[in-house]
């Protein structure tokens, strides 16, 4: 009888432990920078919503293509239109997992580099993607930093040869997100 | 032996909160993920009904937004069918200098200048109704345009009174767009155009039309465009035709160019929808084209 209580609770106590390691943010920022002689883009967006399950190492992404905003009215109008297709594609995942998680210790204050590595969905193409950046823990709130570069070949992103002088084949991807645990 | 009844109801919990658990550990981050996102969805806007704000030459419900400047040349060269003399039309040009700039992403102004008639105009669109999907959704987008025209050629009759008032039109229009897929946009035009001034004793002095139009994208940066204003017989001026238009719009980057063939020869509604008188059938066509180049005036805050 004790026996079975005892199971129980140490089942409901293994479950909210569980349940705390997960972070998330809703208000993530990721954007990118396409840098040319002729013109620099860039695009923002700070709606991104982001996990982390730090048991697992494991981390994921949604981002909704038409939350990216532009300095320029009409480039957020052709990214959406012309590059991204946002209509078709309205967003992009990454699941991935933190390669070097056991040298990172969620429940310690401290900052830890930390190497991702996972499968990066948008504009309907899977890609493998490898990125670095540094996973910041103060007072139970973990925060993650990193930059990393793509191919818009690599994922179907077609450039006009008119605009290709004006256009960047590689672009350059900056996250930065400010995670919660999980309630 | 007979088993203690609280004894199987205990173990039967024990098994439940095992199968829970085991549920909650194969429970994907990726689905705690989708249903995150499934909280903050948002009324879903179509974009981009239009590549511009004017269909051909007429308004679109597109809007220019908030702290843009749009500066668009306009012109129409001759009819066609005047032959291999007039290199079928080409030798007589017709413009219209316009400023469009946007207030805010829904209300937009625009001042121009057209050589015919050596008229100035101005106008305001405001967009009413967005088409919206997802959480809240709207079938169609609705914009209301009011536009105030004044003719300043010199009057015909210089020896009797003369008032500026009797040089002054008014037009009304609503748009009701709706974007029905990525290559496919409609548009009807309901339109009212006011004279102060007819010449005729019969003549209406509301003009009553009412416009149809549309596109039909041929790749991502080029579309075929149709425009058609039809006067109500009752209420147009004698002697004048219904307004077609048909084209394509052109994207490159900064810029929109719009060719199109028509047998109009203004490009203000008072000129265009109540005051065309080319047959398009008989050959009373205009090759014209309008350059747009947006400037943004105000960035964007964040």
């Amino acid at each position: 009888m004790k026996q079975v209580i005892l199971i129980i609770l140490l089942c409901v106590s293994t479950l909210t432990a569980n349940s705390q390691t997960v972070y998330m943010t809703r208000s993530g920022q990721v954007s990118f920078f396409s840098k040319t002689p002729m013109e620099n883009i860039d695009g923002t967006n700070n709606e991104v919503t982001s996990l982390i399950d730090a048991s697992k190492g494991e981390i994921v992404f949604a981002i909704l293509v038409k939350s990216f905003r532009f300095e320029k009215a009409l480039m957020e109008e052709h990214f959406n239109e012309n590059y991204l297709e946002s209509t078709k594609f309205p967003k992009a995942t990454f699941q991935g997992k933190i390669t070097n998680s056991s040298s990172i210790n969620f429940t310690k204050d401290g900052s830890y580099p930390a190497t991702v590595e996972g499968d990066l969905t948008m504009h309907g193409v899977k890609q493998k993607q490898t990125a670095t950046g540094t996973i910041t823990v103060t007072n139970g709130k973990v925060s993650a930093v990193s930059t990393f570069t793509i191919k818009l070949a690599d994922y179907k992103i077609e450039i006009p040869s008119l605009v290709a002088d004006k256009i960047s084949e590689t672009i350059e991807i900056r996250v930065n997100c400010k995670y919660e645990p999980r309630s | 032996m007979n088993p203690d009844p609280n004894m199987i109801r205990l173990r039967l919990i024990t098994l439940f909160t095992f199968f829970s658990l085991a549920a909650f550990a194969q429970d994907d981050l990726m689905k705690m993920l989708e249903e995150e996102t499934e909280k903050d969805k948002k009324p879903d806007y179509a974009t981009a009904t239009f590549k511009t704000t004017r269909l051909i030459n007429g308004h679109s419900v597109e809007n220019v937004a908030e702290g843009v400047l749009d500066f668009r040349i306009s012109h129409r060269f001759g009819y066609v069918n005047g032959g291999a003399y007039e290199l079928f039309g080409l030798d007589e040009a017709s413009m219209r200098l316009g400023l469009d700039y946007g207030l805010t992403n829904r209300w937009m102004i625009g001042i121009g200048r057209s050589t015919y008639q050596k008229q100035y105009d101005g106008f305001t669109k405001y967009k009413l109704l967005r088409q919206s999907s997802g959480t809240r959704v709207m079938p169609v987008t609705l914009s209301a345009i009011a536009s105030m025209m004044y003719k300043s050629l010199k009057d015909e009759n210089p020896d009797r009174e003369n008032y500026v008032t009797s040089k002054l039109f008014y037009s009304g229009q609503l748009l009701i767009g709706r974007k029905f897929n990525e290559s496919l946009s409609l548009q009807l035009m309901p339109t009212i155009i006011h004279y102060n001034l007819v010449q005729g004793v019969n003549d209406p002095n509301d003009v009553f039309a009412i416009g149809a139009g549309g596109r039909m994208k041929l790749s991502k940066r080029v579309s075929l465009n149709l425009e058609y204003y039809y006067q109500l017989p009752d209420y147009k001026l004698p002697g004048t035709t219904n307004s077609l238009a048909i084209g394509v719009d052109i994207e490159t980057g900064g810029h929109v160019f719009q060719l199109y063939c028509t047998n109009s020869t203004g490009m203000t509604e008072r000129t265009y929808i109540s005051e065309t008188t080319g047959n398009f059938f008989e050959g009373d066509i205009r090759l014209g084209f309008t350059i747009s180049r947006v400037f943004t005036v105000k960035k964007p805050k964040h």
